[in-house]
């Protein structure tokens, strides 16, 4: 050890020692994504020199084209404001299943509570409840969906963390629960006509303003509070955070109820964009969050990976679908190549934990 | 339970099924004291520190703590308390830096009233822990590092700093030196005299008997779960000790323990 340490004490603190960070590699993969993309559209004869990234028609004032940067975010923002959630779960060396079905009964409870009570003139077609739920202040269904998410969190960590039940399977079990409670809610019926308040949190690029937010503050949070260092000790070494004296347990059911309320307010925004809820809303959506984290370089063995990992995760997916798009080759190939993808993450994050320790 | 003893215990006892881990000790150390606990393997050492750190329940027995009959639920409380422990599984976390690890669960934070949102003060963290292992004398070349990057040595270094650069009314290290180089042996060595001239009371778990010898004032040995023998350094030999952690004696007024 004598000679790996420099001169007398050998203490030395050297910031610039740190090591490559894994973010590094997303986004080399994002660049190396997008470049092959735009050389796809110069070179498939179909494309006519079209440019994927690039704005070659002048349309905008820009160099970008910047109606398919938007759309590349957009329709990876409300996922993404789950994968803010699922990451946090993940670092602690668990998984949580159940926030597609979640953003779905999250939308039919909300919305039912931010129905308008006159449609053009007529009474709302769709209403679920009596006048008393219509026109309410848009503060209310939003608390509702909340509270809802934070007691679906709280029920998850309770099971994982108090009884020990796999995450897995909580979650899983939870999955159908929530799926269940969307089916039932309405009797299977679709809640629309939200007032045009509710209508505002998901109008335009409001899901992707939402998701960069919550992305900022959730990584303020993960890096420089005590909640985010106890969630990635706990992901490191449960045990050690335990004789550390952090309460695993407490934190634990904090941690899956911050995350079902991430998945609780996508399906707000959701059900806000799409001016309807149902009970088939979020299909696969725990599926590609989970995903985003994973490729975004979270560890599924917890401890590491980091918030920006994840959003650099989420434009990859993003990326690749706006891409195929745009290359004209259909949704079946997207998922082969997301696939691969998902795969290919946690293959590199393997070879990177054997040659580290 | 009188006030003179740092620690006693009556009759701690733990079983995890039918495996009898610790059976009936009766333990007692005095203020400034610095007991040794021998044995062999699975003799019940690290067991014996669980219960009393609180990292455990014991299934049954009496500890007190300066006089005090204590209930430590949990670790925090042990800690709280006022005792400091390395751990023989060191307890660290991989992933975190030296600091993250120092502080882990008693993090400087500024911002308090934001609950569990309170801010990490980085900066005063990393100052105390510079100034921490300067104090201990142990080498580290990067306290950025994370812990899994260190090699063994390294991280039972970072565990025994832990424990050093808090003040403490009890300092339990079990087997501390297990994984150390022969420089970073006296260095721990050296830390223990520091405890010892500061009065500050230690148990020290332990297989190096020349160890034992030069550091401690009392040796205590444990035989499958039960103490077997009390031992005055002074008045003992090595090869007495080693009789009683084999089985070939048993101390007279432990007769029939074991
Ligand atoms: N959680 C547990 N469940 C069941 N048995 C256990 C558990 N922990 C320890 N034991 C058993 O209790 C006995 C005492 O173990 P302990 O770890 O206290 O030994 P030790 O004296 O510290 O040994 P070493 O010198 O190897 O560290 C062993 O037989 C061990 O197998
Ligand atoms: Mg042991």
């Amino acid at each position: 050890m004598s000679d790996t340490s420099q001169g007398t004490g050998g203490v030395t603190f050297d910031q610039t020692k740190r090591s490559w960070p894994s973010e590094m590699n997303v986004l080399l993969a994002l660049v190396i994504i997008i470049v092959v993309f735009e050389v796809l559209g110069q070179i498939l004869p179909y494309m006519n020199d079209q440019s994927f990234l690039f704005d070659t028609r002048d349309r905008f004032d820009t160099i970008f084209n910047e109606a398919r940067i938007k759309i590349i975010i957009l329709q990876v923002a409300i996922i993404g404001i789950i994968a803010l959630g699922v990451s946090q779960v993940i670092i602690t060396a668990g998984i949580d299943l159940s926030s597609g079905p979640l953003v779905a009964a999250t939308a039919m409870i909300a919305m039912s509570f931010g129905q308008t009570e006159l449609v053009n003139g007529y009474a709302n077609p769709k209403a679920l409840f009596g006048t008393w739920a219509m026109d309410l202040p848009v503060v209310i269904p939003i608390v509702i969906g909340l509270s809802f998410g934070a007691a679906i969190g709280a029920i998850n960590g309770i099971f994982i963390a108090h009884f020990r039940i796999p995450p897995f399977i909580a979650t899983l079990g939870m999955f159908l629960i929530c799926r269940g409670i969307a089916l039932w809610w309405s009797a299977g019926n679709p809640i629309s006509f939200p007032t045009a308040q509710y209508k505002a949190i998901g109008d335009g690029m409001m899901p992707v303003v939402w998701f960069l937010s919550l992305a900022v503050i959730f990584h303020l949070i993960m890096r420089y509070t005590v909640y985010g260092k106890h969630t990635y000790a706990i992901g490191s070494n449960e045990e050690a955070a335990r004789m550390s004296g952090i309460n695993v347990k407490r934190h634990k059911i904090m941690v899956y109820m911050i995350a079902a309320m991430l998945a609780a307010f996508a399906g707000v925004v959701l059900s806000a964009k799409a001016s309807t809820a149902q009970a088939g809303m979020g299909e696969f959506y725990e599926l590609f969050a989970i995903a985003m984290a994973v490729i975004g370089g979270i560890s599924l063995t917890g401890g590491r990976g980091s918030i920006i990992g994840t959003v650099l995760g989420a434009m990859v997916l993003g990326v690749i679908r706006s891409g195929f798009t745009y290359i004209k080759l259909d949704g079946s190939y997207q998922l082969m190549a997301m696939g691969g993808i998902i795969i290919s993450a946690v293959i590199l994050d393997q070879y990177r934990q054997r040659n580290r320790a | 339970m009188s006030e003179e003893f740092v620690l006693q215990t009556v009759g701690l006892t733990k079983h995890y099924g039918g495996v009898h881990a610790l059976e009936g000790v009766n333990f007692d150390m005095r203020k400034g004291e610095h007991v040794a606990i021998m044995g062999d393997n699975g003799a019940g050492k690290s067991t014996f520190v669980r219960q009393i750190t609180g990292v455990e329940q014991r299934t049954r027995g009496k500890i007190a703590f300066y006089g005090d009959e204590v209930n430590f639920s949990g670790p925090l409380d042990a800690r709280e308390a006022g005792i400091e422990t390395v751990f023989q599984t060191l307890a660290l976390a991989d992933d975190l830096d030296v600091p993250d690890n120092l502080f882990l669960g008693r993090e400087k934070t500024k911002w308090d009233f934001l609950g569990p949102f309170r801010l990490l003060d980085y900066r005063a963290m990393r100052e105390a822990t510079m100034a921490g292992l300067e104090k201990t004398g142990v080498k580290i070349p990067n306290i950025r590092n994370t812990i899994a990057n260190m090699s063994g040595g390294q991280r039972q270094c970072v565990a025994i700093a832990r424990t050093a650069t808090f003040a403490s009314k009890l300092t339990i290290m079990d087997e501390p030196t297990a994984a150390l180089g022969v420089q970073e042996t006296a260095q721990v060595e050296n830390i223990i005299r520091t405890l010892k001239e500061a009065g500050e009371p230690l148990i020290l778990v332990s297989h190096n008997m020349r160890q034992v010898m030069d550091l401690v004032d009392r040796i205590i040995v444990f035989r499958r779960g039960r103490m077997v023998a009390d031992l005055d350094v002074n008045a003992t030999s090595g090869e007495d000790v080693v009789s009683y952690i084999t089985g070939a004696k048993t101390g007279t007024e432990f007769e029939g323990a074991a």
